[in-house]
């Protein structure tokens, strides 16, 4: 495998954000499936994310993928109590979105407008930025969410206490914490690794 | 085994056994345990190759004092010096942290539709006297971590190339954007648990408000 960038001069790049389905390419190689070793695919968790060029390239360093993909999807999945899935992909939404990284808030917005069922504000949010009137619960959520993202962080007592005004209890609240943190996460590798594809 | 670590997030928070906020991370025990284990995966590895012990606390503690968070820059300052770094290392750091300093998310859209958001800002380049205390793999390192943290939305395939011009691997570059990316994570788990433990419960609120009363009236 070598080490150097691969560039896409004639990709059919998003115009903006989106809820539609997009691609993303690396711009560093990724192993191919037939190279994988069996300690990555333990990196990997669920065999079938070796079809993706992004989690083929996060491969590369097994351990820290596999602790990551567990943190993932127990902050997103585990919804026997605390936060509905429907707002934590809210969060990662708004955080997407404040961060401007267009291909993680097309697939959170998605699943934000599935389990919210509520598609046309799922829509403001990405027309309008963290700031559209979304209403109270939803405004709180995505609040938090902005302020979180800010690097140092702008997060204050009072979006906390709007969360709680909202009817948000403590797990609820670290809910809203963990999914918008994580996204901090997700948005640097997905927007420093490669880039978004539109489907043509 | 990582048993014999305490939890990075509970140290660097302060967070004492059986407390609220203790029993509140305990309720989710898959993302508390998963949280520890991707710090101890970038941390307290032995695959060492494509990026030191000291390079990677090098970062975390330039990551940790761009988020303005003194408890952690302690704690991976410490870690910097047990991976074996002198104090100049650590000094330069905190030069590189300082001159470094702004205030993100901020950064120019490469989307065409995005263009009337884009916010032009700081791209920082370690001045001459701090890239021969780094040397030219750190240099390259702290300044694309500066990318990431501040401008990500500014990232390209030249960012990738300089830091494979200095000496980094492809798989070397995998582990330092998951180290800032991860850090991105933890520091701000620690910012969010830290203000939401601070919250005062009702009863909190009535005593103050109570005391208060009594230093007025």
């Amino acid at each position: 495998m070598s080490d150097s960038v691969t560039t896409y001069p004639g990709l059919n790049r998003p115009e903006a954000f989106t809820q539609d389905q997009l691609g993303w390419v690396p711009w560093l190689e990724a192993p191919t499936v037939e190279e994988l070793t069996e300690r990555q695919y333990e990196g990997l968790v669920d065999r079938s994310r070796a079809s993706s060029d992004y989690f083929r390239l996060l491969a590369r360093d097994p351990d820290i993928l596999g602790a990551r993909t567990r943190t993932d999807k127990d902050i997103f999945y585990n919804t026997k109590e605390g936060l509905p899935r429907a707002e934590r992909e809210l969060a990662a939404t708004a955080t997407s979105r404040e961060n401007g990284c267009v291909f993680c808030a097309s697939v959170h917005s998605r699943f934000a407008s599935h389990y919210s069922e509520r598609h046309d504000d799922v829509q403001r949010l990405l027309d309008d930025g963290t700031s559209a009137d979304l209403g109270p619960r939803w405004n709180a959520i995505t609040a938090a969410a902005a302020a979180l993202a800010h690097t140092p962080s702008r997060l204050n007592a009072g979006h906390l206490q709007a969360l709680e005004d909202a009817g948000l209890d403590a797990l609820e609240i670290s809910d809203v914490i963990h999914g918008a943190a994580f996204f901090n996460w997700a948005n640097r590798l997905m927007l420093s690794l490669g880039e978004p594809e539109a489907a043509s | 085994m990582s048993t014999t670590f305490t939890d990075a997030v509970d140290d660097i928070l302060g967070v004492i056994p059986g407390s609220p906020l203790d029993q509140l991370r305990r309720r989710r025990p898959v993302t508390r345990d998963n949280t520890q284990a991707s710090y101890l995966a970038l941390f307290h590895t032995g695959q060492l190759d494509d990026a030191g012990a000291s390079e990677r606390y090098a970062v975390a503690l330039f990551v940790a004092l761009l988020h303005d968070n003194h408890a952690a820059a302690a704690f991976y300052a410490s870690g910097l010096t047990q991976s074996g770094a002198g104090p100049a290392l650590t000094a330069a750091v905190r030069d590189a942290a300082q001159s470094g300093d702004t205030e993100g998310p901020y950064g120019t859209y490469r989307e065409p539709g995005l263009q009337g958001e884009s916010k032009p800002g700081l791209q920082w380049v370690a001045g001459q006297d701090l890239r021969d205390a780094l040397g030219i793999r750190l240099t390259a390192a702290l300044e694309h971590a500066h990318l990431l943290v501040f401008r990500p939305r500014e990232a390209s395939p030249a960012a990738l190339q300089a830091l494979l011009s200095a000496g980094w691997t492809t798989t070397g570059i995998v582990t330092l954007s998951q180290l800032v990316a991860f850090l991105s994570y933890q520091l701000r788990i620690i910012t969010g648990l830290g203000l939401l433990n601070a919250q005062p419960t009702d009863e909190e609120a009535e005593r103050t408000e109570a005391q208060n009363e009594r230093i007025y009236s």
